[in-house]
């Protein structure tokens, strides 16, 4: 390395001025340091999903699978077949889409909720509490796939965990189906949480423990409980917390393919066809990519909705507050 | 400070429930690994009837579960390593830097995030059979092509929590050893790396942990003599004839590690995590 000495901060651009072939350099090497990530990005990021966009204007079935170039042209076809609600393919992904919104709104829900009861309970300390959390983190900690094979053994409707404590507790009088069925989707719905849950309990306890002690002690001199501490010192103070990890949690749980894949494989019953899953099944068990892809870029384009909306909506509230 | 005794109880009840609720899976991988077959088939029983250690030993032959694990632990080995040491270099450009294009490139790689997996899968099943079909280099289906599609989801995630890892590091320390003389990159390697080692070992595990699980590309990229453990586990017990003892044994083996691992560097591993949405 060369001999001089070179005290400047790369950020501080009134640093006095080296000569220019090492200034150059200097701006340089970010963009050299970006390099490998941006060619990766570009290869397996931007570069497939133009092509995905492409792929959603071509009449993609398996005959043009190996050789893409030569299906035809379908102009928005596959857009007007999956957005025509008159149509088996449109009715069957609104269905789809409708599951889903209903079941993301039920794992948000309950998750947080259950989230911050135990972030709550465990936020003073107690004896056991270092094992309260471990014991919390595991369903998190777990392999999915490992984690809801064993859900699907205990939803088997003859030798299942799940009916024997039904029927134990004279909650059923006969042991019901949870895998195929209406059950399914409240199924989907308990395994979903499970997973969920421990991951919204970790960052609303991180969130806390950044909560100043003496605004609780404040609000106890005041006379507040300690639900009123939670309504008027926790819950304000952990807003820029949930604002993140709900959107985290909403775009987890709408695009999640492996708990349900594992609970079902790609057939679904259809009170519990996840959209991922529909997606999949429309690409790859008929073969059509052009519809499949055109569904994925209405998918894409709701969550951008959603999530601009979202964050719209968070600047302007904290604006006023 | 004063806790009012409706709150202990609340504590102990809502906690127990809440543990139940968590362990219950735990338990019944725990105690079906255990199992003799016939405890399986009929109606559950909570304790095995007999002890017995066979599932571990007969899970290997009912499926191919050594392969399996031997192309799990290559996929996702080489895709974590591979997207942290390309998200390091980017990472410290992001975080020690400020360029044109620096705030482009953050909002591409965070929103790369929250993008569909079926939205990268479709084209990227299509260019792997024709690049297959104009070039003869075969990537459906192996290990490589494997690899690439899992960089989609850890590398955003490495450059991301990399970065805001790096940025808790003080710059008082890269300005000391430029005063010692060393460069840019010679700070970046001899100070800043060491001081990230935390923050790399956590992202490289929960880069690892979500390779070892996913499912969407590997069910339809791998054929039978690349399949991962997800996907072959997952196959074997949606069948109707399954040996839940076995898949149990098999489940509980591969979850040990990842469990473990995320335990030990439990604390790390929530750091990082907490980083981006808790400031």
């Amino acid at each position: 390395m060369v001999d001089t000495i070179r005290a400047e901060q790369p950020v501080a651009a009134s640093a006095p001025s080296p000569p220019r072939s090492r200034r150059r350099r200097r701006e340089l090497l970010p963009y050299l340091l970006l390099l490998p990530a941006i060619c990766l990005e570009l290869l397996i990021h931007i570069g497939p999903m133009l092509a995905g966009v492409g792929i959603s204007f071509l009449q993609l079935t398996q005959f043009y699978l190996s050789n893409w170039r030569a299906a035809p042209f379908a102009g928005t076809a596959n857009y007007a077949v999956a957005l025509n609600l008159n149509g088996a393919t449109g009715q069957a992904l609104l269905h789809s889409f409708t599951v889903t919104v209903f079941y993301t709104i039920l794992v948000l829900a309950i998750s947080w909720t259950f989230g911050l009861v135990a972030a709550v309970l465990t936020q003073r300390s107690f004896r056991g509490r270092g094992l309260v959390r471990t014991v919390f983190l595991i369903p998190f900690a777990l392999p999915v796939f490992a984690s809801v094979i064993t859900w699907n053994f205990m939803l088997q409707q003859q030798t299942g965990a799940v009916n024997r404590i039904l029927l134990a507790l004279h909650l059923t009088r006969g042991p019901p189906f949870w895998l195929i069925g209406p059950n399914s989707f409240y199924s989907l719905v308990i395994v979903a949480v499970w997973r969920t849950w421990p991951f919204a309990f970790l960052i609303l306890t991180a969130g806390m423990q950044s909560i100043p002690a003496d605004l609780y002690e404040a609000a106890a001199l005041d006379g507040a409980g300690i639900g009123a501490q939670v309504r008027h010192v926790t819950l304000p103070l952990l807003r820029p917390v949930n604002r993140v990890l709900l959107l985290v949690l909403f775009l987890w749980t709408f695009n999640d393919f492996t708990t349900p894949f594992t609970l079902f494989g790609s057939a679904p019953p259809t009170q519990a066809d996840i959209i991922s899953i529909h997606i999949y099944e429309n690409s790859f068990v008929s073969w059509n990519f052009g519809t499949g892809s055109a569904m994925s870029v209405l998918l894409l384009l709701f969550l951008l909705l959603v999530t601009g909306v979202y964050l719209a909506i968070g600047q302007r509230g904290e604006r006023h507050a | 400070m004063h806790e009012p005794a409706w709150f202990r109880w609340a504590r102990v009840i809502g906690l127990t429930l809440l543990g139940l609720f968590a362990l219950l899976p735990v338990y019944v991988m725990l105690t079906s690994a255990l199992k003799p077959l016939p405890d399986v088939e009929g109606v559950f029983r909570w304790f095995p009837s007999h002890l017995t250690l066979s599932p571990f030993v007969d899970m290997w032959s009912t499926i191919p579960l050594g392969r399996y694990l031997v192309n799990s632990i290559i996929v996702s080995t080489t895709a974590s390593v591979a997207s942290v040491l390309i998200a390091l270099l980017a990472a410290y450009a992001v975080s020690r830097y400020r360029f044109r294009g620096r705030q482009a490139f953050s909002i591409t790689v965070l929103s790369t995030q929250m993008f569909p997996g079926i939205l990268f899968l479709l084209p990227l099943f299509v260019i792997f059979v024709n690049l297959g079909q104009v070039t003869g280099l075969n990537l459906y289906g192996s290990r490589t092509g494997l690899i690439i599609t899992y960089m989609t989801f850890t590398l955003p995630f490495a450059i991301w929590m990399l970065a805001a890892y790096l940025d808790t590091i003080p710059r008082d320390l890269d300005d000391a050893a430029k005063v010692d003389g060393s460069g840019p990159m010679g700070a970046f390697i001899r100070v800043v790396i060491p001081a990230a080692v935390p923050g790399i070992v956590a992202v490289l595990i929960y880069a690892f942990m979500t390779s070892w699980s996913e499912m969407l590309f590997a069910s339809v990229l791998t054929n039978d003599s690349t399949r991962t453990l997800a996907v072959g586990l997952q196959g074997y017990a949606t069948q109707n004839q399954v040996y839940w003892n076995q898949v149990m044994a098999a489940s509980l083996t591969v979850s040990v590690p990842i469990v473990v691992g995320f335990l030990l560097l439990q604390r790390f591993l929530v750091a990082g995590m907490t980083a981006g949405s808790v400031k």
